[in-house]
């Protein structure tokens, strides 16, 4: 597929001493589901708060993936959502090229650093305005950032984006109801591009994608990276997409990152036993017939997550303590792990890859 | 029930030569064409492809369910032996349930919010099974605890709200299995579940339905579930079945180059490579359908014949072929004898 080099070519900027172009230290996210005040005096229950996101700490270094993976409900959108704004946090730090962005009002203070940014998300088919043509829906970003272009300038830009994700220029003239599902995708991708970011935020980019198509959108992704400079925080649940994309991953449960690492380190040799049940659930292809450890129970409610180590109930390896008390991550920045069973020395051997 | 009070020879549900097809006032809309297929008492037949394929469809038609204006517009099913695509809508639903149990991606289309699973559970048994009130809903819990509902005896007292997306698909397997069906229709069971239940779920109905003799329609996108559960597969486009055989022979050894394309489309853990292989293009929509091979446009090996004259399913190893490369292959099978 031929894609137009881009006029805004972008190569990675030499590091200042700190490549790290997104920091986040200690995110909180609650969500308050009570019943209204009557209803909970009447019934006599106390306020439901939702756990969402309970303390997570990583840090993309600029041209890498970072991926988050982990069960429904474990809080990835979540943190997508309060990394690109569309929350304010509960607690917790937000930095971007070292530049605080934790709050609203510290957002607004650096416009410049909001464009710099983009989301992609799971569903193609809600994401763009179905009355929109297309070349009006990639354009917008690049009229929001830099009012007073030329309409054809406008639309030459499109042109080239729409080229750049493997669709054609003519297309732009089309509503997105005329378009597949993988072809909706590449124009989120299109629009998320038009306003040159740098960091693109991709929740799910292809869930909802065939694994044909999610191949294609894979490969423009990667070759859009290499290409434009771009880093990625890179949401799914899929392990073996994430293998294939990041270059570190984290593995989320109830709220919080259990274990990250090194993509093939982490796969290789994992070590926290909800990474090692996520690994032996995946189906296999290879047909080695492999005996897979039968895995127990469910995520557990975030409104009301077991105390201590929250996996403790379905974990083969709890003891009183994990029930009683928190495991702290213990690692570096680049590989760390948060559990007792691993701190203790009292982990088994991994079956192996 | 044990598979062996089956000749095994005869296969429980046969498709021949089904059609399935939409009348539109710009022409008629054919969405699964001349696909045949059998399935043997206990043995699961895996059938994938890609979103638009006709698997739902197929599925459809074998319980019966096809939504008008979409009918079967030619082709025969039967049911162990017997002619079950022309019964009228009462005999149909009496089979459903009874002979053919089914499970959707979605367990909330299968339950019914505003009774308890166990009402749902005896009310079944009841229609299927002569047993009393007080049998059938020992059976109930039975099936329940099979299907791994911790607390059974406690638990089917509660509305299906009450239960987690897991527990509610075990809810509709112990329900879909509850009348001992000599088969089951399962379309996307586990898709919208988590892996780690997704992996409960899958080993769950593979196991009950040896244990029963059962024969299974495992309708899926994901091949991994289908290397997984499958004894054979077939592999759907565009309304077609493009390949069918042994699991391990498609999945290892695929033969029709969309199945090539799939499987090298797939990323696996453990294998590093650039780029994922890549089908350019799309499955065409239905009133676009290309003549020949529906998959000469995106096929790399494509060849003249291909665009004008469409090749129907012929041997090749332990498979079934639809591709005119394999052609001398079926054809020295055919001689050589
Ligand atoms: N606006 C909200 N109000 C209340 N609860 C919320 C809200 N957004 C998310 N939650 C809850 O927070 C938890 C984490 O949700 P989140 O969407 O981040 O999960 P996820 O990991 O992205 O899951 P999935 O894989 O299903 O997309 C869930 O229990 C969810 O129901
Ligand atoms: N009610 C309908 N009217 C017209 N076309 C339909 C209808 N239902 C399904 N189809 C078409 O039939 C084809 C096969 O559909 P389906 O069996 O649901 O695919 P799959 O389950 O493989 O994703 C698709 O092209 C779909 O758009
Ligand atoms: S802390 Fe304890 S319960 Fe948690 S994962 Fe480790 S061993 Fe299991
Ligand atoms: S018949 Fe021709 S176009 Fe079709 S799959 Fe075979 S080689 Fe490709
Ligand atoms: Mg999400
Ligand atoms: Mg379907």
């Amino acid at each position: 597929m031929a894609e137009a080099t881009i006029a805004a070519e972008k190569p990675a900027e030499a590091g200042n001493g700190n490549d790290m172009l997104l920091e986040v230290d200690g995110l909180v996210r609650h969500f308050d589901v009570s019943p209204p005040f009557l209803n909970r005096v009447l019934e006599r229950t106390g306020r439901r708060i939702v756990r969402a996101v309970e303390g997570v700490s990583f840090s993309i270094r600029r041209g890498e993936t970072f991926s988050l993976v982990g069960e429904s409900g474990c809080g990835k959108s979540t943190v997508a959502r309060l990394v690109v704004g569309l929350y304010p946090p509960s607690a917790g730090t937000l930095q971007f090229e070292g530049v605080d962005i934790s709050s609203p009002r510290a957002r607004r203070e650096n416009p410049t650093i909001q464009s710099r940014m983009q989301m992609i998300f799971q569903d193609p088919y809600a994401s763009l305005n179905p009355r929109w043509r297309v070349a009006d829906i990639v354009a917008e970003p690049i009229r929001v950032h830099r009012k007073g272009v030329s309409r054809t300038d406008v639309l030459a830009r499109v042109g080239e984006l729409l080229r750049q994700v493997g669709l054609s220029a003519s297309d732009g003239e089309k509503f997105p109801h005329e378009f597949s599902g993988g072809q909706r995708q590449r124009i989120s991708i299109a629009r998320a591009l038009a306003g040159e970011p740098e960091f693109l935020v991709c929740d799910e980019p292809t869930s909802a994608l065939d694994v044909s198509v999610q191949a294609q959108i894979l490969n423009l992704m990667k070759r859009l990276q290499k290409r434009l400079g771009l880093t990625y925080l890179f949401i799914s649940h899929d392990l073996a997409v994430v293998y294939h994309v990041s270059t570190i991953v984290g593995v989320m449960y109830l709220g919080r990152l259990v274990e990250w690492g090194p993509t093939k380190e982490l796969f290789g040799a994992p070590r926290h036993p909800y990474t090692r049940m996520l690994l032996d659930a995946i189906p296999d292809l290879e047909m080695s017939g492999r005996a897979r450890i039968p895995v127990a129970g469910e995520v557990p409610s975030p409104i009301d997550p077991p105390p201590g180590c929250a996996f403790h109930p379905r974990c083969p390896l709890a003891s009183d303590r994990c029930r009683q008390e928190v495991p702290k991550a213990v690692g570096s920045a680049t590989a760390a792990v948060a559990c007792h069973a691993v701190e203790e020395g009292r982990l088994p051997p991994w079956h192996g890859a | 029930m044990t598979a062996s009070d089956e000749p095994s020879d005869r296969p429980l549900l046969e498709v021949r030569n089904l059609r399935i097809e939409f009348p539109t006032r710009r022409g008629t809309l054919v969405a699964v064409d001349d696909i045949s297929f059998a399935i043997a008492p206990g043995e699961v037949l895996g059938v994938v492809g890609e979103s638009g394929a006709g698997k739902s469809l197929t599925g459809a038609a074998i319980i019966g369910l096809l939504e008008p204006p979409g009918r079967i517009g030619a082709g025969e099913i039967l049911l162990e032996g017997e002619r079950i695509d022309k019964l009228p809508y009462e005999e149909l639903r009496k089979i459903r349930g009874k002979r053919i149990g089914t499970i959707f991606q979605d367990p909330l289309t299968s339950l019914n919010p505003l009774y308890t699973v166990g009402e749902q559970l005896i009310e079944t048994i009841r229609t299927h099974l002569p047993l009393g009130e007080t049998e059938a809903r020992a059976r109930a819990v039975n099936l329940l605890e099979e299907v791994g509902i911790p607390a059974a005896d406690e638990r089917i007292d509660h509305y299906p709200h009450q239960f987690s997306g897991g527990m509610r698909q075990r809810v509709v397997i112990a329900l879909a299995l509850c009348a001992e069906p000599r088969m089951v229709v399962a379309d996307e069971p586990t898709t919208a579940l988590d892996v780690s239940i997704q992996a409960q779920i899958i080993s769950l109905i593979k196991r009950l339905c040896r244990e029963n003799g059962t024969a299974v329609m495992l309708v899926t996108h994901d091949m991994g579930v289908i290397a997984e559960t499958a004894d054979r597969v077939a592999v759907m486009y565009a309304g077609r079945i493009a390949e069918i055989g042994p699991v391990t022979e498609v999945v290892k050894h695929a033969k029709h180059p969309y199945t090539h394309g799939l499987m090298g489309s797939i990323p696996a853990i453990g294998h590093d490579v650039d780029a994922l292989t890549q089908i350019d293009g799309s499955m065409p929509r239905l009133n676009e359908i290309p003549t020949g091979c529906a998959f000469n446009p995106r096929c790399p090996k494509a060849f003249d014949r291909c665009r004008v004259e469409r090749p129907s399913l012929m041997p090749a190893g332990r498979s079934s072929v639809a591709c005119w490369l394999y052609e001398d292959e079926a054809k020295e099978a055919a001689h050589g004898g």
